[in-house]
């Protein structure tokens, strides 16, 4: 397109009427992808030049103005570049000024990073804009704070808008930020306390960084807010938006983060190294090695071969474990800490002991505290507590079921139970022969010791051996790898895990409600009896325990929080998976009917991408077990 | 091979109370029984006969309040015991009696053990814990003035002192302090002047116990961790570190050089006593014999070299006495 230069009026309007058509039927691409360079590369240095794209897009009609702001922002390689080419185009045009301050952050969601570094990178440029640009970040922040959006709109809306208000953040200057310091500060406290209230790690990281990047904004002196939480990259991007990089710097900045890194770590080492050669430097001269050697040679040494490390001793019976828990002699913490670290170990290797003291032991592991700083005293406790489980189960699920509802316990207490009773229901359903490992990995493909305490299986092994090593084998061929098998331990119990949890979940207690604020705890048992509902596969409770499980799920379909949502859907497809299909039929038809149009709704309108993609498989095995029951010949 | 350690020579039962600190006092001539005092938690002194290995006489002088230290004064008739509260009494046992002739107020409610050193005849100087958190007193005794009070500089952040030792080279040159602080460092002082001539990081830990060779200007250290820190003095009187050593397990509670500087013993949280040669800290040998943490270790000081025993104190309430490496 060739322009008159020189001081002849000219009118483009009909440019802008043929840009805008191109631009509505969704030919942005195309047309500004050869638009955009050569206005980039014209209006670098040439005011004209400049002020004719301004007019151009100025006379874009109304109808047409969104598609073709979109298309700009969209295609523009850099905020500067794009405040050339627009100039104060969101300022003059009231349309314009929609699409960027209001659609494109608040309404949409799918653009990506660079595409919010240049709409608001935009904002910044002129000081006429600026304002525009305080706006948006209020708007913004009034969005983040807002406890329904953060409960209800997807984790991308909210990852996106985090992005923007970090953005927005690292433009804001020393003055703006002085006049809009307490309205940071209110949004930042209600954003966070909705965000830490829920229950998708996602959601509360994303508070926690925000928050942080607020508090450091406007703290410039003191201290500044400081969450703990795991980094990864999603928060290593999310920082890295404060600090704005130059124009046309399209690295991202965690390679520099690598080399930032490294480069502290290679500091320290160069002081340390520094100190050696200082320390080493009055070593004995070699002189007096000689004179020294006869004095020395006096002395013949005394063997030294028993002093080792020193260990103090743990209790070899289980009641004196109970004694040294509960004991209240402060002295003796290094036995108090033996006891700790040797308790599972004992409980297994003592069955018949650990029946007689079960539940006693189950109490005092419930209620025990770290007296001193063991590490890993939680996982230690947690094993302990999986092993005694494992050993008596009834009256130790019995009892643990009982407190899970009862007054005075703390929430880490009532989920530690739901961890304890889902990784015993794990070990007693799974065919192995210790439950040292959490999750099975390679099936080691060899004859495995049958379990030393009963003697009268031991005698298999023994003829077993003495058998393999007299007869002699001609051809091996391929051997045989046949897992022993074992009865389902679980099969006697599966009922009393599950059945108490699902007992009581309606009736609120002074310090626990399960459906009101304690949702945290809620979605957990809500996945824990997915768990449990899956590993009973097989056994003979399995049916009455899904009869159960899907009037549970029915009651609680509706449920507000995303976390129990996806618990009730993974409980659905244990089910599925584990009542036999031929029950499914028989018992349930109807249930399943009404839950399979329940599914499709949340398939459709769920906000939680999650969600969604639980019940589309479930919708799946659904259809996988009509085709197989058309499948059998009835 | 390696013979197997020693056993204890003897062992002395019926402190009823853990031991903190031991003396011996076997230097006399013939006819005076060789002597062994022990200050228990009981806040008892026993004076134990190494003939008959019985209790001639226990001391109750510190309100039942544990004592911590007990050095003799020139010969078994004057003893010099420190205990927990807060007292520094000094003891005349001359021809079977047993009074506090004097006492020092120290106002120090911290474990910090006094040392003495003689200045001249019927003079000591003692280094001591004061009431401010930093401070180490020099007095003289039995004049009981005060010669000086040393002090860290402000924002130095020593922590409490842990251990002292109180030496001059001979008897005409200056009285010189080490101290070793609750921050793992290692102070020396000048005593007159009243100023620290040098300091030297040695522990992460804090010091608990120290030991010095005036002759070959080495000294060690050992502290809650598994090493042990042998330092050297140069010709500018500064504290250089010269190697150290690590143990097997972490925590010693006392060390002390043997007077012919030829091994020096450790008595360690782990229950053990270990022994070292001094010239290259050559592990000897590890006495294995109580049962709880041991408290204090010491040498004897008897003429004759082969009669010359090691003494340890431990919280099982026991002495155990050995004679280790007397032929040299």
């Amino acid at each position: 397109v060739c322009f008159i230069p020189g001081g002849l009026d000219c009118s483009i309007s009909f440019v802008s009427h043929v840009l805008g058509k191109v631009c509505v039927h969704g030919r942005q691409k195309e047309i500004l992808g050869v638009l955009v360079p050569h206005l980039t590369d014209l209006t670098k240095s040439d005011c004209i030049w400049q002020r004719i794209c301004w007019r151009l897009v100025e006379c874009v009609p109304d109808r047409w103005m969104e598609a073709v702001v979109l298309g700009f922002v969209q295609g523009a390689p850099g905020a500067d570049v794009l405040s050339r080419l627009l100039g104060n185009l969101v300022v003059k045009n009231k349309k314009a000024q929609f699409v960027v301050t209001q659609k494109m952050l608040l309404l949409q969601y799918g653009h990506t990073t660079a595409v919010l570094q240049n709409l608001l990178g935009y904002l910044s440029l002129d000081s006429l804009r600026r304002t525009l640009l305080l706006r948006v970040l209020q708007e913004l922040l009034e969005t983040w704070s807002s406890s329904s959006a953060v409960k209800h709109s997807p984790a991308e809306q909210q990852l996106y808008i985090s992005k923007a208000i970090l953005i927005c953040l690292s433009h804001l200057k020393e003055p703006e930020i002085e006049s809009c310091r307490q309205e940071l500060l209110t949004s930042m406290m209600e954003g966070v306390k909705c965000h830490l209230d829920s229950s998708l790690p996602q959601l509360r990281r994303l508070g926690m960084v925000v928050a942080e990047s607020i508090s450091l904004k406007i703290n410039t002196e003191g201290p500044v807010l400081k969450f703990e939480y795991e980094e990864d990259d999603e928060t290593r991007e999310l920082k890295s938006l404060l600090v704005q990089t130059p124009p046309f710097c399209v690295v991202p900045s965690l390679p520099d983060d690598n080399s930032s890194e490294k480069a502290g770590a290679a500091l320290p080492l160069v002081p340390e190294s520094n100190e050696k050669p200082h320390t080493a430097a009055p070593v004995m001269p070699d002189e007096e090695l000689d004179a020294e050697l006869d004095s020395d040679d006096d002395l013949t040494p005394y063997d030294m071969s028993e002093d080792k490390e020193l260990k103090i001793k743990a209790p070899v019976y289980i009641r004196d474990c109970i004694e040294v828990l509960t004991g209240s002699r402060s002295e003796d913490v290094d036995k108090w800490e033996a006891t700790v670290k040797a308790l599972e170990d004992l409980v297994r290797k003592n069955p018949a002991a650990t029946r007689e003291v079960s539940v006693e032991l189950a109490k005092i592991l419930l209620h025990l505290e770290e007296k001193t700083c063991i590490e890993g005293f939680v996982e230690l406790r947690q094993r302990a507590q999986v092993a005694v489980l494992t050993t008596d189960p009834i009256p130790v699920a019995k009892y643990l079921t009982s407190q899970f509802y009862s007054l005075n316990y703390s929430l880490r207490q009532r989920m530690d139970i739901l961890d304890v009773l889902v990784l015993a229901a794990q070990e007693l359903s799974c065919p192995k022969f210790h439950g040292k490992t959490k999750h099975s990995g390679v099936q080691k493909p060899c004859i495995q010791l049958l379990p030393g305490s009963d003697s009268s299986k031991d005698w298999k092994r023994i003829v077993d051996e003495r058998i393999k090593s007299k007869t002699r084998r001609f051809d091996m061929g391929q051997s045989h790898v046949e897992l022993a098998s074992r009865p389902n331990e679980f099969n006697s119990v599966a009922g009393h895990f599950f059945f108490p949890l699902i007992q009581h979940f309606d009736r609120p207690l002074t310090t626990f409600d399960l459906l009101g604020e304690d949702h945290l705890v809620l979605g957990r048992l809500v996945h824990t009896l997915a768990i449990l509902m899956y590993l009973a596969v097989n056994t003979v409770a399995v049916t009455a325990m899904g009869k159960a499980l899907l009037e549970f799920v029915w009651a609680l379909r509706f449920h507000t929080d995303s976390y129990v949502r996806q618990g009730l859907l993974s409980c659905i497809s244990s089910l599925l998976l584990s009542v036999p299909t031929e029950r499914i039929l028989a018992d349930m038809t109807e249930e399943l009917l009404e839950t399979q149009s329940w599914l499709g709704d949340v398939m459709e309108k769920d906000p939680d991408g999650d969600c969604r993609r639980l019940a589309l498989q479930n919708l799946l095995l659904m259809e996988n077990l009509k085709k197989k029951l058309e499948a059998v010949p009835s | 091979m390696a013979l197997p350690p020693p056993d204890p020579q003897f062992v002395l039962r019926g402190t009823s109370a853990a031991v903190h600190t031991l003396h011996f006092s076997c230097g006399g001539p013939e006819p005076d029984i060789p002597l062994l005092f022990s200050g228990s938690e009981n806040g008892f002194i026993h004076v134990w006969n190494l003939k008959t290995h019985r209790v001639d006489s226990a001391l109750d002088g510190h309100g039942r309040k544990s004592v911590y230290c007990v050095e003799t004064m020139g010969g078994k008739d004057r003893l010099l015991s420190q205990g927990r509260d807060q007292r520094i009494c000094l003891w005349d046992l001359a021809e079977g009696r047993t009074s506090v002739t004097d006492s020092v107020f120290t106002e120090h409610v911290g474990f910090c053990r006094c040392s003495l050193l003689k200045v001249a005849q019927g003079r000591w100087l003692m280094a001591m814990a004061a009431r401010s958190l930093e401070e180490v007193q020099i007095l003289e005794l039995p004049s009981k003035t005060s010669v000086c009070t040393l002090k860290p500089e402000v924002g130095a952040k020593l922590g409490m002192p842990m251990c002292l030792k109180l030496w001059q080279l001979n008897c005409d040159s200056q009285p010189v302090l080490l101290a070793g602080y609750e921050d793992g460092s290692v102070v020396l002082w000048n005593v007159s002047m009243g100023k620290a001539l040098s300091q030297l990081i040695c522990h992460q830990e804090p010091v608990m116990s120290l030991d010095f060779d005036a002759e070959k200007a080495k000294g060690i250290s050992g502290s809650s961790e598994k090493v042990l820190s042998i330092w050297s003095l140069n010709e500018q009187q500064n504290l250089q570190v010269y190697k150290t050593h690590e143990l097997v397990n972490a925590g010693i509670s006392d060390i002390t050089i043997r007077a012919d500087k030829k091994i020096l013993a450790t008595a360690g949280w782990d229950h053990r006593i270990r022994i070292f040669g001094w010239k290259k800290l050559k592990p000897l040998a590890v006495l294995d014999y109580h049962t709880a943490t041991v408290h204090c270790v010491s040498f004897s000081d008897h003429s004759n070299p082969r009669e010359r025993l090691l003494a340890a104190g431990s919280k099982d309430q026991r002495i155990s006495v050995w004679s280790i490496y007397a032929q040299t």
